[in-house]
């Protein structure tokens, strides 16, 4: 199956040098990170985690959901989702190897990655990362790669193969818990100390994913003869739907308790995203736009008229995924800094280096989707009656 | 399958052995480091140090910041967002963000505190750290890093409440002024602290700090131990300790 990797049009062509390319540059980058030290990015003794961090938490979410394709097919029977299983799986093993990558580029001693699991440390919530992702990341690639040959030689899926689907369901829950849990056990940081944080890690997954599979799902439609039903992309607009609503219902109730109860070590995170605090505002923006985008694409998504007209429903997929983005992949992270521990305003924008390296892993990420979903499309190409 | 009686006394033998196997080799590493001190030793079950900021004077504090960052190799990086630092000073309001507030009067306000690394009782860094780089020395109650098996992830400095960390963002010898061959020096890429100068506790010194401090600032001694030094201070004295709320339980006490 994977010779179907090497068998595209000039188009295909094009945009695999593109991503190729974009991966040069960005392990050019990591190559000067490498020899300079941590310094070359925005990180900082007040700021200890930035921009890799927070992709990493980002991706891991879109990963996740593959729990919201896998469970209406597998538990409720929802056979609609059967052409898109395979998308879905095989985009959580894209973004999943680039959360890895994202935690790799972020140590500082690269080269002693292994000490992690040589020495494994069951109290430390990285540790159950550093198992979860992984693992997560090679069930999918399985259970994605043997459905899709067995799709090509129309036999039933194997047990074991359903074994996994199983275990999968359960995983991808525990696998963005426990992310959740780095940031909501550490004292003293009190943005991050809140119980809703898992909760709301889970519904914005489940609010990602869908969203970024409607539009891949619309783009290779556009692009090949592999079509997706509008049963199932309805499907997956009233999952991300009431996610959304979730998230929006969750962050309420964090705001309420955080500026109600108006304890200062919890409300200064929130001032200065906010507000800022004596001038410095550099997220200030981006806090009224993550809240902002929440609002329009659920105010898009409720109208039904709007939600069945494919461009308006692109606009709100990429508009949620912005908000979403933001919020797990912008804010989060750094903000739990910012006031430091001394009660001192430290501002960070990541650097040229940390953008061009996450580049360059968006870039790679991106290529090992293109060449899976270049089978699955292929596959499915020939499978299905034209 | 059946279990036959010698299956049965072949899984017995070797689960006992096993058993005893246990004991045996965790004691090795016991005798191992007990071995490595020295009979001039100082010996504490929690190490702990009081700093009574009625004594310290302003023209000499940096006298033990110098004393601390030269004996360690703890490098002068100029640029803020990079430093790293041991011993260090704050103002009141920054070192005790959560007791200050607009009535206190200036002079409280701007009044500079040494601050170092707690080494809590329950330390969060060591809690945290995928590695076990960081860990608390069960015998003594200090927190210490393993310089080589750190791997830099700076998940201890998200975790340690009290600023206590810094990574090594660049290289750290170009900036040391002279070198210290009696102390390591750390690379690039991994995170350090104060040790509460454990070297120098184990050829009977007292730490850096309280060695340079002339005016008696600085007390140190073992915490669990009724009839010592920082005990009688504490029982004397009244004392506050940093962030104490979040339950880390610091070894460091401020006499104000």
């Amino acid at each position: 199956m994977l010779e179907k990797v090497f068998h595209g049009g000039k188009g295909y062509w094009v945009w695999v040098l593109a991503l190729a390319a974009g991966v040069g540059i960005g392990l050019m980058a990591y190559l000067y990170q490498l020899r300079e030290g941590m310094w070359v990015t925005g990180m900082s003794r007040d700021v200890s985690w930035g921009f890799y961090i927070s992709q990493f938490t980002f991706l891991v979410g879109v990963a996740a959901s593959v729990l919201m394709v896998v469970l209406p097919l597998y538990l409720h029977d929802f056979k609609a989702f059967a052409r898109i299983t395979a998308l879905s799986q095989f985009l959580a093993v894209g973004t999943l190897l680039m959360s890895l990558l994202f935690i790799f580029s972020d140590v500082g001693m690269p080269m002693r990655i292994l000490n992690v699991p040589l020495n494994p440390t069951p109290h430390s919530m990285l540790f159950y990362d550093t198992v979860f992702l992984p693992g997560f990341m090679v069930i999918n690639l399985i259970i994605g790669w043997t459905a899709i040959g067995a799709e090509k030689r129309e036999v039933p899926l194997q047990w074991w193969v359903k074994g996994l689907i199983y275990l999968s369901m359960p995983w991808a829950v525990v696998m963005h818990t426990v992310t959740a849990f780095i940031y909501a056990g550490t004292p003293g940081r009190g943005f991050w100390m809140t119980a809703i944080m898992a909760p709301r890690f889970l519904v914005t997954a489940f609010a990602a994913g869908p969203a970024l599979l409607i539009i891949l799902c619309t783009a290779i439609k556009t692009l090949t003869h592999f079509v997706v039903t509008e049963r199932a992309i309805q499907k997956l607009v009233t999952i991300m739907l009431y996610a959304l609503i979730i998230d929006a219902f969750f962050l309420g109730v964090e705001y309420f308790t955080v500026f109600y109860a108006d304890i200062p070590e919890y409300t200064e995170t929130f001032q200065y995203l906010f507000l800022g605090i004596d001038g410095d505002c550099a997220l200030v923006p981006w806090t009224w736009c993550m809240n902002l985008a929440l609002l329009v694409a659920i105010g898009l998504l409720v109208i039904p008229g709007a939600r069945s007209n494919r461009p308006v429903l692109i606009a709100a997929c990429i508009i949620a995924l912005i908000g979403l983005w933001i919020d797990k992949g912008y804010v989060l992270v750094p903000a739990a800094f910012i006031p430091n521990v001394f009660g001192r305003i430290m501002e960070y924008p990541p650097s040229w280096v940390e953008l061009t390296i996450s580049l360059g892993i968006y870039a790679l990420g991106t290529l090992i989707i293109t060449a899976l979903y270049k089978v699955v499309i292929s596959v499915k190409e020939e499978t299905q009656d034209l | 399958m059946t279990l036959t009686r010698r299956k049965f006394l072949k899984a017995a033998a070797t689960s006992a052995l096993s058993v005893m196997a246990v004991p045996c080799i965790s004691q090795g590493f016991e005798l191992e480091g007990r071995m490595s001190l020295g009979p001039k030793a100082l010996k504490a079950r929690r190490w702990a140090m009081v700093v009574d900021m009625n004594k310290c004077r302003d023209d000499c504090a940096d006298d033990c910041l110098i004393a601390c960052h030269e004996i360690h190799n703890v490098p002068y990086i100029p640029k803020a967002e990079h430093e790293v630092m041991w011993l260090f000073l704050e103002p009141y309001e920054n070192a005790f963000p959560e007791r200050s507030h607009r009535f206190l009067s200036k002079r409280v306000r701007e009044k500079e505190f040494f601050l170092m690394c707690n080494h809590c009782e329950d330390p969060p860094c060591a809690r945290v750290c995928p590695t076990q780089a960081t860990f608390k020395r069960e015998k003594d109650g200090i927190v210490m890093i393993d310089y080589h098996r750190c791997i830099g992830c700076r998940f201890c400095m998200a975790a340690c409440p009290y600023g206590s960390r810094s990574f090594n963002f660049r290289d750290p010898r170009p900036f040391i002024k002279k070198i210290n061959p009696e102390f390591p020096t750390r690379r690039r890429g991994v995170v350090e602290k104060c040790n509460f100068c454990q070297e120098l506790l184990e050829v009977g010194r007292m730490p850096a700090c309280v060695e340079a401090c002339k005016e008696g600032v600085l007390t140190f001694g073992d915490l669990e131990d009724p009839t010592s030094a920082v005990r009688t201070l504490l029982s004397e004295k009244p004392h506050i300790r940093r962030k104490p709320d979040l339950g880390t339980g610091p070894s460091v006490f401020y006499i104000v």
